[in-house]
């Protein structure tokens, strides 16, 4: 070999090992540690992934990339609210990225199809939006920081036998989610008294409520239990009022995801004295809700938050947290056993994630439309604590 | 069930109304364009954003986005469809689906992906009911107003179309395009002002539908498939083809949905392919028509 | 002279061109030689797949169709449930799995033999809408909206099991994909496929000169069913689950879309608008998460305007 090429061939040699070395006391220190955070930003439930964004957005800038000594590094990516793409992104971040935790998971079939990936590559996954109760069931790794249907559904069916409401119509989104909203809130309904008259359901792509509604008129019910996915309340209110229901005397009652924060401003008179049931209300009166939804307006055009956004938020302190109690060095099951069992306040108010189901207990709270400084508000005027999910406590 | 029957009617005249100027500019210019529904909402939006950034009165926002809408459509037509009349529907297929892609992602950049409310103004909010028990008529007043624009719309599409010479211009375009050019009739101006104004209704019929249909960015995705199956059962060859095969399909939804809910979502598709299957180019073409 | 140089032309047509065994060399090496690119790899084989099946159709036949996801919807459905009740074997999956789509494919078939190109349009579509409000209607055997979750099937061939990276999957949709174009060359490359593009480029004088054309077109509807019930067990195989998307009317409109953008009547164009198109979507939605339908859109757009056939060839893009 000639000597110069020897000589270049030489020093590209020690080049390359010194990278290496160096590399190698970088990684010794801290690789980043990657939070691989899937949400539908486009598709049906685009509003979901937006609130989400946000909200881990914002928790960073208030609480800085680096946590015990390692950085933090986010890695957002979009399903396009398709199941099979989640998990595909899914075990792309797992192999390629080796992600440290997944998170996000917008709707239920997203984080069922994910599930088997992170149980077959030890990663924690932290359930952020989706809420069905089965979803914890379907890997040792999901960790829930959103709620569940079941959970705020009794809680408004034991308030209405007690409030004039004995006849009920339920009227649900035809998926997951509304089928568990109508199962727990009609036994709940019936437990204490009450009568369900029918149960509807729509199917989830529908452009007309108007002929559901109609029937639910004839029935002459106290009133009607709505459970639709978030962004779809809006229509379900106006046709509501289009159709007089509320001066032919039945209320509307329902989960907050008819109330949805990011729509109830716009709702207009109609909303006004809709009471629901719901985990968190952008109006719920404590100092850390108020500064979460002043920092959250601010840095995003006043958007207000909603419980998408809270569960985005809270899902990236319990990750935060369990680095911490892991001394930054992560890993799989130390993770998930740093997870489980936190106990925090969280802007809705008190929360615990369960050791055994690793799922969030949390209040539900009764809340009730009205108009405060020029703006409609979930006003909160009961609670039930610490409800754990009715679907699992068997 | 009259409630029921008009709801029905109403939807009807609203599909008719979004659907028309896809059936026309289909039969006219042979062209398939999937981006009829981008057009729908961009009247949507327009009357949305004037109502809400602008305080300017719905009633209005309805002429404005019909003409904003039918401008829209000029422009579109003279730049970007004209190069590709002649080419095969595919090419146009795949055009159409490109500019709804970019219409959709826009919207989203400039608007946000949240659904649009709609605050209707007091005189169209309200609630009129005759009659009792079965055969009470339970009419809101917006779809009232919905019914009665979409009928005044078109008894005007109808006399233009028979009592004047633009008219039987466009007509004689329909039939057969390249002797009307021989006989020295202004095809060019035939298919832009056609084009426009069906996109003008288009607009129209946003506007109006935003308060039933819901307003988002992917509206052109969601109700392309109604307005589609409008124009298949239709035909391309009249106006009245497709007000029949609009109230036809708009009754049977709402029917359907109410008299078997579970069967709600099956009707429309159903409907369409039985009569498809019997009468292949559609329900009410002219013997002698062009396929 | 003139028999013989028809013969000629034909047979030439259907060789196996220089290019075609690098080509398939090329994307077998894929998973080996960039591991982090299985996933998408698989994707992409089975997309191809499924626009193979509707370039049968549409390419050679002329067939309009907005509703091929009907077919593959019911491939990964019956993958799904023979999984789960009877027995996890993907082998013996696909082949029921096909088999059920060729039955659907027989089917509809009849619906689609009469009409303009917007009624079949119109039809096909019905059709694929209507079977997704089923699976939604019959929830206790679909598993509704959330579908059926936590399929786990028994190794390739006895001893190749599912990876994480999803390298055997890749392989496996790579030699499906392969075994099922052979067939598909081989059909249009016969007297068979000779006739069906006669029956799309003028289907009276096909008929005057005696080909039997709607058995032509049931035989190859029913084949190009089995096709796409293929590609849908495959997704199905490989992901695990299956839910009601698979029949949505996007997976039919993207299909049609990256059939044209590669090119109909040309087997291969399916499979590189396949390339393409999923290249370009992964590549966008990693740019700008949320507006990547935006630069597609564009694209599209431009492409049409520039002209179909000049994508492959950059040279010709700026001459007038």
């Amino acid at each position: 070999m000639h000597k110069r090429t020897f000589v270049r061939t030489l020093a590209q040699a020690g080049a390359a090992a010194a990278a290496l070395c160096a590399g190698g006391i970088a990684f010794a220190q801290g690789t980043p540690f990657k939070i691989g955070l899937i949400l539908p930003m486009t598709g049906q439930q685009a509003t979901t992934g937006r609130q989400i964004e946000a909200a881990a957005k914002l928790w960073m800038a208030q609480n800085g990339d680096t946590v015990a000594g390692r950085k933090v590094e986010l890695i957002i990516k979009d399903d396009t609210t398709l199941p099979d793409v989640t998990r595909r992104l899914a075990q792309e971040l797992v192999v390629n990225e080796k992600v440290d935790v997944l998170a996000g998971m917008g709707i239920t079939p997203s984080a069922l199809a994910a599930g088997p990936i992170a149980t077959q590559s030890k990663t924690p996954l932290v359930v952020m939006a989706a809420a069905t109760s089965i979803i914890t069931e379907a890997s040792p790794y999901i960790v829930r920081t959103s709620f569940t249907l079941p959970q705020v559904s009794v809680s408004i069916a034991d308030w209405a036998p007690k409030n004039g409401i004995k006849s009920v119509v339920t009227l649900v989104s035809d998926y997951g989610p509304g089928i568990d909203a109508e199962k727990y809130f009609s036994e709940r309904l019936i437990l204490d008294g009450g009568k369900v008259l029918d149960k509807l359901r729509v199917p989830l792509r529908n452009p007309d409520f108007a002929p559901f509604l109609q029937k639910v008129r004839d029935l002459k019910p106290d009133a009607l239990f709505v459970f639709v996915p978030s962004g779809a309340g809006a229509a379900v209110m106006k046709q509501f009022g289009e159709r007089g229901m509320d001066k032919a005397g039945i209320r509307l009652i329902g989960t907050g995801d008819v109330t949805d924060d990011d729509q109830l401003n716009d709702m207009g008179d109609v909303a006004l004295g809709v009471v629901t049931s719901h985990h968190y209300s952008a109006a719920h009166p404590s100092a850390a809700n108020k500064k979460f939804v002043e920092a959250f307006q601010k840095a995003n055009k006043n958007m207000r938050p909603n419980f998408m956004a809270v569960g985005g938020y809270d899902g990236m302190r319990v990750i935060y947290e369990a680095l911490k109690k892991t001394g930054g060095k992560g890993g799989g099951d130390a993770l998930l056993a740093g997870m489980k069992g936190q106990i925090f306040e969280s802007p809705r108010g008190p929360v615990y994630i369960d050791a055994q189901t690793r799922d969030i207990v949390q209040n539900v709270y009764l809340r009730k439309v009205e108009r405060k400084d020029g703006q409609l508000w979930n006003v909160e005027f009961d609670v039930i604590k610490d409800v754990k999910d009715p679907g699992k406590s068997k | 069930m009259l409630t029921i029957l008009f709801d029905g009617i109403a939807y009807g005249m609203l599909l008719f109304i979004l659907a028309v100027g896809l059936a026309v500019t289909m039969g006219l210019m042979n062209f398939i364009n999937l981006a009829h529904g981008a057009f729908a909402m961009v009247g949507g939006y327009i009357t949305v954003l004037l109502m809400q950034r602008a305080g300017v009165p719905f009633i209005v926002c309805l002429p404005i986005a019909f003409v904003g809408t039918a401008l829209l459509g000029a422009i579109a037509e003279r730049t970007l469809y004209r190069p590709l009349y002649r080419r095969p529907h595919l090419d146009q297929v795949l055009f159409s689906i490109g500019l709804v892609l970019m219409s959709v992602a826009a919207v989203d950049y400039f608007v946000g992906s949240t659904q649009q409310i709609l605050q209707l103004p007091d005189w169209l909010k309200g609630r009129t009911e005759i009659g009792e028990g079965a055969w009470t008529l339970g009419m809101g007043h917006y779809r009232l107003f919905i019914i009665a624009v979409c009928a005044l719309v078109t008894v005007l599409l109808q006399w233009v179309l028979s009592r004047t010479r633009f008219g039987s211009r466009l007509r004689a375009s329909v039939d057969d395009q390249r002797v009307a050019a021989g006989m020295g009739i202004n095809v060019n101006v035939v298919f832009l002002s056609t084009f426009a104004v069906g996109s003008g209704l288009a607009g129209l019929g946003g506007a109006l539908g935003s308060e039933v249909l819901g307003l988002d960015p992917t509206f052109p995705l969601k109700y392309m498939i109604y307005f589609l199956i409008v124009v298949a059962v239709g035909g391309t060859s009249s106006i009245t083809g497709p007000l029949l095969a609009a109230l036809l399909l708009g009754i049977a939804d709402v029917a359907g949905k109410y008299y078997i809910p579970k069967m709600g979502a099956f009707i429309v598709y159903t409907l369409m392919i039985a009569i498809l299957l019997w009468r292949p180019q559609g329900l009410f073409v002219r013997q002698g028509g062009k396929a | 002279m003139t028999g013989n140089g028809a013969q000629a032309s034909l047979l030439r047509a259907s060789r196996v061109k220089k290019w075609e065994p690098v080509f398939w060399l090329l994307a077998f090496a894929v998973p080996v030689v960039m591991p982090s690119e299985a996933l998408i790899v698989n994707e992409i084989a089975i997309v191809a797949l499924f626009a193979v099946s509707l370039d049968l159709v549409l390419g050679y036949s002329g067939i309009v169709s907005l509703g091929h996801a009907a077919f593959f919807g019911l491939g990964a459905y019956t993958a799904a449930l023979f999984c789960k009740h009877v027995s996890p074997d993907p082998h013996m999956g696909l082949l029921v799995s096909m088999g059920a789509a060729a039955v659907l494919g027989f089917a509809a078939s009849f619906t689609v033999l009469r009409g303009s190109d917007l009624t079949r349009l119109m039809v096909t579509l019905g059709l694929a809408l209507i079977l997704l409000e089923l699976a939604n209607k019959f929830d206790d055997i679909t598993g509704g909206t959330d579908g059926i979750q936590g399929l786990v099937f028994s190794p390739v061939l006895g001893k190749f099991e599912f990876d994480l990276a999803g390298r055997v999957a890749s392989y496996y949709s790579l030699a499906v994909l392969l075994a099922l174009f052979i067939i598909a060359r081989r059909i249009v490359h016969s007297p068979f496929g000779a006739t069906l593009e006669a029956i799309r480029d003028n289907r009276l004088r096909a008929m005057a000169i005696g080909i039997p054309v709607h058995a032509r077109l049931i035989a190859v509807y029913t084949i190009a069913a089995a096709m796409a019930g293929a590609a849908g067990a495959l997704f199905t195989q490989t992901s695990g689950f299956s839910s009601l998307d698979v029949f949505e009317f996007h997976r039919s409109a993207d299909l049609m879309l990256m059939l044209v953008v590669g090119g109909t009547g040309w087997l291969y164009g399916g499979v590189v608008g396949a390339i393409v198109f999923k290249l370009l979507q992964d590549f966008l939605s990693s740019q700008t998460p949320q507006y990547w339908s935006f630069w597609l859109g564009l694209f599209l757009v431009v492409l049409v305007l520039v002209g179909r056939d000049r994508l492959l060839k950059p040279w010709t893009w700026f001459k007038r």
